[in-house]
This record gives C-alpha cells, structure tokens and sequence, in this order.
C-alpha cells in the first residue's frame, strides 16, 4: 500500500505519480490521504492499479478513467468519473451534479444520491446509484445503464437515445421521447449483474425500465411542440 | 374619389393633369405607374415566405453569415512614406512565425505561418477531405483542428499540428486521444451560432461516424450547445485544471469562444486559464445550422478584434494569452489587417474548404442538379456534395483527391503568408505581428468605429 498525502504533496505530484504507474507496476495499492475536497483527483489514470481516497473530493474526481478502481470514502463534488472508459469508481458518500457524464465505459457505482444531470450524455458507462437522482438525469443518453434504487426527479431520460435506464422508486416525470418499457428477461439478466457487481442488495423484478421511444430520432415539425 | 374628381380639386392643377385625368384605363400610351418591388418584401424574402409556408421548417443551411456587414475589406493600410521606412521586398526579411500557449503549456504550438486551419468535424467533412487539411497545413507549417466527430487517424497521421476540440457534445472524446493531440481547443461557441448547438443529418450517419459517435447509424445527431458538465468561468477554470492535470500540463489549452460579447468573453476565458482564446465572428462557417441563427446572431468579426485585444490588454495578458481570429479570412489583407489589430493568429475553414474546391465552377452541372449554383451551394448537411468533402458518400467522396486537395491548400495558405509579409514589408514592419493599428485608416464610419482606426482622411475614430 502506498499512501500518498495530498495535502503534503500536492496536485500535480499525484496525478503524475499515479499516470507514472504502469500496467505490470508492482505499486498497484494506493491511499490518498488529506484530500479536502480538492478538484481533479486520481484524473486520467490508465493502469490496473486501486486508488482509495480518505475523505471527500471536488470536482471531477476520476475524470476519464481508464482501468483503475478507485474508491472514494466520502462525498464528491460534480463531474465524478466524467467521460470514463473503463474501470471502476465508487463513491461511499453523495455525488454532486453531472455524476458519470458522457461516460463511455467502466461501472459508477454512488451509495448515497446523486444530484441532477446524473448520466447526462452517456456513451456506454454503467451507472448504479443506491440512492435518489436529481432532475435532467440521462439527459441525451446515448448507450449504457443508469440503475437508480431510489427515486428520480424530474424529466428522466429526455431526448434519450440509446441508454437503458431501470429505477426502483418512482420518477416524478419523464422528459421527451422517454417513455416505460416492457421488463423482459434479458434486462432482469442485465439488471442483476449490474446489482451484483455494485454490491446493491435489491431485486431486478422491482424495478422499472425506462427507454427512447426513438420519435425524435428524425427531425419533424410535427414533433417540435416535444422539445 | 375617381380621378377626374382628384385633379379637379388638386391646388397645383395644370392642363397637362387634365388631359391626363381625361384617359381611361384603355388609352393609348397612357402612362402608368412603375412596378415597385418592396425592399421589405424583397423576392427573397416572399420566396422563403412561400418555403417555410409549403414545408413548415425553417431553412438550414451551411457556411456562415451572407449579408453584407462591415469587413476587413472597409479597412486599409497605409503604407510607409516619409515618416515610414519600408522593408525591401524579396530581400529583407520578414518573418512570419508565431507560438501559440506560452502562458502555461510546457510544449506551446509552434507555427511557421499565422494562418490555422479551423475546427470542421470527421462526419460533416469525408475522411479524405480531413486528410487534405492535415496535409496542407503540415506543408505550410501551421495547425488543423479535430470537430465535432472526434480524432480520426486520417487527420492525425497527416496533421504535424493538431488541435483537438473539446466540445458538448464529447461524441469521440477519449483520454488517449487528449494526450496526442499538440493542444486541446475548448469550444463554448462558434461565430455562426454563439449559443447554439448543431445536428448532424441521418444521411451522413455511416457506419463509421456512428461508431465514433456512439450512436446508431443513420439517424439525426444532435451537438449540445453546452457542456454537460460544468457551466460558466468558475467551472471552466476547474476543468481546464483537470484537462491540464490528465495530460501533464504539456498541451496549450485554447477556449473558442463566438462573437458575442467579445470583451468580457475574452476576460472571463483568460480568468478561466486560457493560453489562447478564439473568437469567431458571424461571417465563421458551420456545417449547418438555421439561417435566421447565422445571419441574426453575433457579430461581425471586425466589431469583435478590438474589444478582444482590450480585454487582454487591461488584463495585461496581450502577447501573453494569444488571441486567434476567425470568421470570413479570405486574403493576406485579411491576415494582414486581423494582426494589425492585436490578434497573434487568424483561423480559416470556409476559405480552406474553397481552396480545397468546394463550390468549384467545374461542378456547375452537379450544383444545378441540387437546384443551386457553384458559390452558393451551402446545403453541406445534405451529403450530396459534387465535390465529395462534405459527404459520406463513396461515390461523391471517390471524387476528391487528399493529395492534390492538400497541395492545393498549401499554396494557398503560401499565398496569403506571401501577400501579409508584402503588406508588413511595406508598413516597414520586420515580423507580420509587428503590424499596427496605427497602419491602418477605415473607409466607412462603422469600420473606423469598429476597429477603432481613423476614418480615412481624419483623425476621426467614432465613439472615442
């Protein structure tokens, strides 16, 4: 276990030292200590190494991840894991606004809620939050799987693409083009991996699937009062 | 009342009125009224009335602003005379180099020209069509730019200097692509559309973009106007941070910003962490977008240069932030008179795509066929392009040459470096940045006004 303090070391110093690590390093077990709220946290890595952080971060945090796990105890602010490749990033605590956006890759696993435009412009990421998400979630969703256990807020899923989305609780209202799907067997499949790999102790069969009713995906005058 | 009664009763009544009062409507020779079409009313307007009434959507379209707005060409030099000594032409140097991300990048852009090609998306331009810009602009010396679609190999590989842009909609953006590009261009805005998004038709969704673009193939893409995850300059700072942070503080970070309010978007992109900031005028292209946005949004790039320059100025970051200009450079006058004004950079894409041969007369039959004519064929997002650049079509795109296109767009970017370093030699400057607004006058009041230079004949700058 390398433990690196933040505070101490600073920014740069960690980041640098962290993209230093390469794929067959040794040093695969890191501990960020201090990290006081501090933006772009453990950004860009690419190497199958464990990053754990002791506390709560800023924004960004996990930023275009690629390969590493990283766990962070505590809150984060926006962006977390924005635009991630692959991996995986756990967060203990709450996520701020834009949690997993434009994600192409890897599990976002948020124990506690996320705030609004949770999943916004997704390209492939799955998302598991335990908790409730915020308004404009999923917003443009291109592909991948937003898992909620909790409840949504307003305008799930608007002008949705491709994204698969299943929630437990109740959605205060859909946005455009998003409408319930059919529950059929090869989403209970999905669903439950994604519950098992996220640790959520829930049942696939309680949740609902949410999806594009693909009207929008052809521009047409007749569909301009939707947007 | 008829028209007898109306002469009759008129105070200035002559025998001539009288007479003419006298005919009917079947008299001979009878003089009559001349048609008068309303300026108003023009016959373009009533003919796209009668489009957006037939069809019920608005018309979109390519390139940028058409209206005549105050240009660079209101503006002249001056020349050196008695007070001013010229440089030789042929002989004594003068250079036309410039760094581009001094202010923080470890590795800033080094260019041989002034002259860069602009951002234009893998999907609204074919693969070779990208290649040809790479290839013209390694042999010129100077950058080119990703768009919308993300990086493709075809740009990279010929491209010795290439911006990736950072945009909305994020369609191709990945880490690894972040760390080989020479600087990452953030675009908050387009002079075509400052504030709006784009849509890339289903028609030129092949297979490939969607790929690239996450999305299925053959359906409308739709380009965010904003970003998804950060809002306004306290967040942009923290995400060039992380921009920066992912790859090793080593590549200038560029912010493009569309002429809107150019002072305090300059400042605010400074603030920010800029090491350059773009600002496009309203004559900047796009590959589509509505027309009433391009013609009635923004500013005109002359009204947006001095503001800029003012803002780095007062921020004390002039030469220090670089500024590029861009939006409807056509000329070495054009470069010439952006740099004179305080840019350290001009960017070109329509004029690019023109060197390129978009709009070619050689097309005209073709062009016809779409119910246009060459130079005015601006309905890119079609995918019908004759000329095979801005199309996906393999029949349409087995018509461009990269190689002959990438000659063609070296001599021309050679060109315009030749005619700025001939108007700098005779402004008796030794570098083209050298140029001054005091090495220009305007022709007409909005120009002098706009680029704060003295109407010519005067020392008049309005408004000052």
């Amino acid at each position: 276990m390398q433990i690196f303090d933040l505070e101490d070391q600073g920014l740069r110093a960690l980041n640098q030292t962290l993209h230093d690590q390469a794929d067959d390093s040794n040093q695969t077990s890191w501990e960020i200590i201090n990290p006081r709220g501090s933006h772009a946290i453990a950004v860009g890595l690419d190497a199958p190494i464990e990053v754990k952080i002791k506390g709560s971060t800023g924004y960004y945090c996990g930023g275009m991840n690629k390969q590493a796990d990283i766990l962070v105890e505590g809150s984060v602010g926006p962006g977390v894991a924005e635009n991630m490749m692959s991996g995986t990033v756990v967060i203990e605590g709450d996520a701020s606004q834009y949690a997993g956006a434009t994600g192409r890759g890897g599990l976002l696993v948020i124990k506690g809620n996320a705030s609004s435009r949770c999943g916004i412009s997704m390209k492939g990421i799955n998302i598991v939050v335990h908790g409730n998400i915020g308004h404009m979630s999923a917003f443009m969703a291109q592909s991948g799987t937003l898992v909620v256990l909790g409840d949504a807020g307003d305008a799930l899923g608007d002008s949705l693409y491709e994204a698969q989305l299943f929630v437990r609780g109740t959605v205060k209202s859909l946005g455009a083009d998003c409408v319930q799907k059919e529950m059929r067997a090869e989403h209970i499949a999905l669903l439950q991996g994604l519950l098992d790999h996220a640790g959520a102790d829930a049942r696939p069969e309680d949740f609902t699937r949410y999806g594009s009713a693909r009207k929008l995906y052809h521009f047409d005058i007749d569909n301009a009062g939707a947007y | 009342m008829d028209r007898r009664a109306s002469s009759i009763i008129s105070t200035s009544t002559t025998l001539a009125h009288i007479e003419d009062a006298n005919m009917d409507d079947n008299t001979p020779n009878r003089p009559r009224t001349m048609p008068i079409q309303s300026a108003t009313f023009s016959g373009s307007v009533n003919a796209e009335i009668r489009r957006a009434a037939a069809t019920g959507i608005y018309d979109i379209r390519g390139g940028g602003a058409k209206r005549k707005v105050p240009h660079f060409d209101d503006l002249l030099f001056l020349g050196a005379s008695m007070s001013r000594y010229p440089l030789e032409g042929y002989r004594e140097k003068c250079e036309t180099s410039v760094r581009l991300g001094t202010r923080h990048a470890k590795n800033p852009i080094e260019l041989d020209i002034p002259i860069t090609i602009a951002g234009m998306s893998f999907g609204a331009l074919s693969g070779p069509a990208k290649e040809a810009l790479g290839r013209g602009a390694t042999l010129a010396g100077t950058s080119t730019t990703t768009g919308d679609g993300g990086m493709t190999e075809e740009e990279r590989g010929h491209s010795q200097k290439l911006i990736y842009q950072y945009l909305p909609s994020r369609y191709g953006m990945n880490p690894d692509d972040l760390r080989r590009c020479d600087a990452i261009e953030v675009v908050v805005g387009q002079g075509a559309k400052p504030g709006g998004g784009g849509m890339l038709l289903g028609q030129k969704i092949s297979d490939r973009v969607a790929e690239m673009r996450n999305l299925p193939a053959g359906i409308d893409q739709r380009s965010a106007c904003r970003h998804p995850d950060w809002t306004g300059p306290d967040d942009l700072e923290i995400k060039i941070l992380e921009l920066r942070e992912i790859t090793n503080w080593e590549k200038p970070i560029y912010v493009k910003v569309g002429g809107a309010r150019p002072y305090f978007d300059t400042t605010l992109a400074v603030k920010a962490g800029a090491d350059v900031v773009v600002v496009d005028g309203m004559q900047g292209g796009t590959a589509a977008t509505q027309d009433v946005f391009i013609e009635h949004v923004g500013q005109p790039t002359l009204a947006c240069i001095r503001p800029a320059v003012k803002a780095l100025q007062d921020l004390g970051m002039h030469r220090t932030v670089q500024l590029v200009i861009s939006g409807g450079i056509r000329t070495g006058a054009d470069v010439a008179k952006a740099l004179a004004l305080g840019a350290d950079a001009v960017s070109i894409g329509s004029a690019a795509m023109i060197a390129l041969g978009d709009n070619d007369p050689r097309w005209e039959a073709d062009y016809n066929a779409l119910g246009t004519t060459a130079g005015a064929y601006d309905d890119w997002h079609e995918g019908n392009d004759p000329t095979g650049i801005t199309t996906q079509d393999p029949n349409l795109i087995a018509r461009f040459d990269p190689i002959d296109g990438g000659r063609r767009l070296r001599n021309y970017l050679k060109v315009m470096s030749l005619e700025a370093q001939t108007i700098a030699r005779a402004c008796g400057k030794n570098h083209v940045l050298n140029l001054e607004p005091e090495d220009l006058c305007a022709l007409t009041i909005e120009a002098a006004a706009m680029a704060g230079v003295p109407l010519a004949g005067t020392d008049w700058i309005p408004g000052r």
